[in-house]
This record gives C-alpha cells, structure tokens and sequence, in this order.
C-alpha cells in the first residue's frame, strides 16, 4: 500500500478523500446542504503500528447548492481487524456557510402536517431526471447512505449512492420525520451495487439519526431475464 | 406502330429511372431530415439506434458505410459505422477506432458516440482539416458493443444498472453476465477481476470467450497494422486512462500517451471547466486486467485510451439527459485533440509533443479553419 507522501491524483489519497466526505454529510448534510470532495492538494500515508493505516489530507470540499468551496485538512485512520470502520477528524476552513435553516423549516413544516405520508421511487430515474420537489428526499437519501457508506469504507472501497430506489415516510415520531429508505450504493473498485435498507428520523434541529441499517442480500433470482427478444 | 410503341418504351424507361431518382433521392433528403431530427440530447433504446445507423448511412452515401461484424450472445447484431472520404493521391488510409457502450449502464458513451458521428457528419463539408484528416483516416464507430447489456438496462429500472453482458450462467451458478472489459486477450485473468460468475467483474472462463470481445479482436485484429488510435469510452470518474492496467507493465511511449492525453484533458476543460484526471488505470482507478484498451496497446496500436466520462459520483452512471450535451462537446473536444495528433504524426512531419506543442497546433488549427471559413472563433 502507498506509504509516506501520496500522489493526490493517484486512487490511495482519492478513497481516502472520499471516506471525508462522507464523514461531513453526517454531521453536516441535510436536504439542502451536501458536500463533496473538489480536489485533492496533498496527502500522506503511513502505518500505525499493527493497529492500521493513518492518512492525512489536505483537500478542498464543495457544497453541492452554492458551490461554496472549503478547504479541509483532514485525518483518516483505516482500522485493521474486527472494527472496520474508519475514523474521521477534519478541521475545515469554513463549511456552514451557506444558511438552509429556513428551507429545512418549510420542508419540515410541510411533510410533517402533510396528511398523506410520502412515498417516492427511483431518485433519480433510468434517465437522470427527478421531480424537483423530491430532489431534497434524494439528498436527505445520501446523508443517510452516508452513515452506511462512512461505516462500509476502507482503502479499498470508493462509494457512492448510486439512486434512491424507494422512500417512504412514516408517522411522525418525537418531532422526528421519519422515514424507510431503500438505498442503492455503487462501490467504484469492486463495481458492485449494494443494496441497504435504512430507518432514520430527521428535523432542522436533530440533523438525521440513524435507527437502523440493514444491508440486503444480491438478488440473483432477479437475474432471470424477463422476455426481451 | 412499332414507332408509337419505341415511344412509348422509351417514354416508360425515362419514367421509370425518373422516379427512381425522386424515390432515392427522397430517402436521401429522409435520410438526412431523420438525422437532423434525432434528439442527440435524449437516451435512445437499441431499437431506435439501429435505425438512426441506417438513417445515417442512408443520408451520407459519400461518407458513411456500415458493417456488422459480429453478434452478442443473444443473437444481436454488433454493427459499426465507417467514416471516410476517398483520399486524392489515392494512399493507403489509417484508421481510427472508437467504440462506446461495453458497459450495459454506461448510457452517456453511447450517446457520445452518436454525438460524435453527428459532429462529423455536419461539419466534414465545412471544417478543411476533418475533411482533410477523413480523406487520410477511415473512422470506424460503434456506438454499441454490449448491445444485450444495454437492452436490458432498458427493461425497467431494477435492470437499468446492469453491467455485463448477458450470457447465461456458467454450471453450478445463477448468475448472468462476463464483464466484457475484463474478457479481452491482454494478460487476460491476473488482476481486477474475479472468477466468481455473480461478480461485476467476472472475467468470463477463458480470454476471449465471450463473443462480443471476440468479434473487436476480429476485426481490430486484422486491420490492426492501419490502426492509429484505439478509443473506448465508458463512465463514470472523467478520467483517461492509458495502458496497462497492470500495476508492473508499462508501454514503451508512455511519455507520449501521457503528453497526448493531457493535451486532450486541457482542451476538455476549456469546454466547460471540467477535470478529466490522465494516468494509468493502476494508478487513478484501480488495476484490471482484459481490457479491450490493453489488448488493442499489446497488439501494436500505439495510441489507446479509455475514456471515462461525466460524472465524479454524483449521479454516477444515471446522468441526466440535460448533461449529455455538454459531457458530449468536452467529450468530442478531447477525442478530436488525440485523432489530430495521431493523423499528424503520421501525415504531417511528426515531432514528440509536449502538451502545450500539441495545443498550440490544435489551436493553430483552429484559427485557420476558423478564418478560412469565416466562422468566428
């Protein structure tokens, strides 16, 4: 595996980087606000011992709705063993520029009092395309696949979520939206589509809480070919 | 009599060759109106790209002929469409290939393709150096390998991300499909792949058993010595990838495939300020082994790259149909900036580039088309 200074074009700093982003979706993402990696200035790589592999970067992140860009230094510490999932510290220049409270409040105020519950599939569909009025549940759908995504990520994974295949909102609970997502995830280096099943609540003022996470099994009886002569 | 009726044969023939002419120069002008009325900024299902390859074979009889020169496991057709003009001194022609779609989910190569075939059958009349470069160069496109993958991701959305092809299962396994870019005779088997047949990148159980890769080896192969550059485009990442994929074998010009590719990735970010990352697939993606690129490298074709279009991850391979027109032009601008300099290497005198001397004569150029013709740059 690369060790000491990390080509910032080469796959090693890429997947680390990206394990970042996922990182500060969780804490930070939410239907208005996602982040992504823009660029990857520096990075190093070493061994701690037996215990894993510890990166250090030096990226720039964007937010996806202003296009705000943030530079981040960031630590990532890829455990060996049992516990898989890595470990995040990031200190960034200034993330929570852009203001989306009043945005969450409506989105809130509005699926909250609605009568009928949500249900939605296929964000986005076989051509790209979404109701505008959704795009927030896609985004709400990668902050939640990123807790998954943060949880499943070594150096030899570079996730994303691939489409929203089904959402749909349950009762209010506590205050909470609540919500069952059906997620598709695509991992670049095994290409893989990966399915999950997650419980989670949302409000402006929690930010999203995961409930559960259930990974689903590849489905090889979906193989079999409808009749497509 | 028999004069009234000489008259009448003759006047019977005239009529007869006349609507003839109307008839195909009908087709032509329907041939030509069909092209001009195809939506290059929509997805299209198999059925409608293989008689949009009629429509423009039809309506550009002096340009373009097809081919079909293999069929997918289902019997498909795998038919590609030959670009060229007859060259004045009569020399012998080179080639370029360029194949899109051997990945099922991939739309945007696809549709890059026939935005590409569009490009050229617009502008060769127009644009002195592609009609120069088409009176040395035969193109050859197919802007469809896995031509059963791709009919299946349009069945319904759980199939639209299927990537292999669809050959049946191997005994003992449920499992459809060989990941056709790790099928290929190029150090077919080692690495980036797997033997399990439910994997995305199962490699199929022998180099080259798969048809659709066997059908590229065909007929690359035997035209494989006027082979210039070998281009196939995939997504997602913008990425350009040279040979190999294996991390321990380096081709003998890799100096020049890297200059030559980074040219391509600056004039793909001057269309609309994307980052295309140039390397190899070991070093920006991963390693892999079976790739039609490698394959189409060992065989002697000096230039091969494998193009990996929009986006970065974050719509991945369901890019939206309003992206396709601007993922084609960068698209187009990098493929052009690699055919150029491969036709002036060897019709021109040839001088290794750096990226900014391969630049500065793509811009050149410009310039004088652009100033030959009028059109402001």
């Amino acid at each position: 595996m690369a060790t000491g200074e990390l080509n910032p074009n080469h796959y090693p700093a890429r997947r680390a980087a990206q394990v970042v982003q996922h990182y500060l979706n969780t804490r930070y993402g939410s239907p208005y606000r996602l982040f992504h990696v823009e660029r990857v200035y520096s990075g190093n790589a070493e061994d701690v011992g037996d215990s894993g592999r510890k990166y250090q970067l030096e990226i720039s992140v964007q937010e996806t709705a202003s296009n705000a860009t943030e530079k981040c230094s960031a630590d990532i510490f890829f455990p060996r063993g049992e516990q898989h999932s890595p470990e995040v510290q990031a200190s960034c220049v200034e993330l929570l520029k852009n203001d989306t409270k009043v945005q969450e409040e409506a989105l809130y105020q509005q699926y909250k009092m609605n009568q009928t519950l949500l249900t939605a599939h296929h964000l986005p569909d076989s051509h790209g395309n979404m109701e505008p009025d959704m795009k927030p549940f896609w985004h709400l759908g990668i902050v939640a696949s990123s807790f998954v995504m943060l949880g499943e990520s070594t150096e030899n994974t570079l996730y994303n979520m691939a489409q929203v295949a089904n959402v749909t909102q349950l009762p209010t609970e506590n205050d909470q939206l609540k919500f069952d997502y059906h997620i598709l995830l695509h991992d670049m280096v095994s290409q893989e589509i990966i399915h999950w099943k997650l419980l989670f609540t949302w409000s402006p003022a929690e930010g999203v809480h995961m409930l559960k996470m259930d990974q689903l099994p590849h489905c090889h009886d979906c193989d079999k070919p409808p009749n497509t002569n | 009599m028999l004069k009234w009726r000489k008259n009448t044969l003759k006047f019977g023939i005239f009529l007869l060759i006349s609507s003839c002419v109307l008839e195909s120069s009908n087709s032509l002008v329907e041939g030509l109106e069909s092209t001009r009325a195809y939506d290059y900024t929509k997805y299209h299902p198999m059925d409608e790209i293989y008689k949009w390859m009629e429509d423009v074979e039809q309506g550009n009889p002096e340009l373009v002929s097809s081919a079909v020169y293999g069929h997918t496991y289902e019997g498909r057709k795998i038919t590609l469409l030959k670009f060229g003009l007859k060259n004045p001194e009569g020399r012998e022609k080179k080639v370029i290939w360029m194949d899109c779609g051997i990945h099922a989910r991939e739309w945007i190569a696809p549709a890059f393709c026939q935005w590409f075939v569009k490009e050229i059958v617009n502008s060769y009349k127009t644009n002195t150096k592609l009609e120069q470069m088409l009176q040395n160069l035969d193109v050859y496109v197919t802007p469809v390998i896995n031509v059963d993958g791709y009919n299946y991701t349009w069945v319904n959305s759980s199939t639209r991300l299927w990537r292999k092809s669809r050959s049946d299962p191997p005994p003992n396994s449920t499992c459809y499909g060989v990941d056709l870019n790790r099928n290929f005779n190029a150090n077919w088997g080692t690495v980036g792949v797997s033997f399990d047949s439910c994997s995305n990148t199962y490699c199929g159980n022998s180099a080259g058993s798969e048809p659709e890769a066997r059908a590229v080896m065909d007929i690359v192969g035997k035209m494989h010595e006027q082979i210039l550059c070998f281009l196939t485009i995939h997504s997602a990442g913008q990425l350009i990838l040279l040979p190999y994929g294996h991390p321990e074998i380096s081709a003998p010009n890799y100096d020049e495939l890297v200059a030559v590719g980074k040219a391509a990735a600056a004039e793909m970010k001057k269309v609309h300020g994307m980052d295309y990352t140039v390397g190899t697939s070991p070093q920006i993606l991963y390693a892999n082994s079976g790739s039609s690129r490698d394959w189409a490298r060992l065989i002697g074709i000096p230039f091969s790259y494998t193009f990996e279009l929009r986006d970065k991850g974050e719509f991945s391979h369901l890019l939206p149909e309003e992206q396709i027109q601007p993922a084609c032009e960068e698209a187009f601008a990098g493929a052009l900036s690699i055919i150029t300099y491969v036709h002036d290497k060897a019709f021109n005198s040839g001088t290794l580039p750096n990226a900014a001397g391969v630049a500065i004569t793509i811009w050149s150029t410009i310039i004088a088309v652009s100033l030959s013709t009028g059109v402001l740059v």
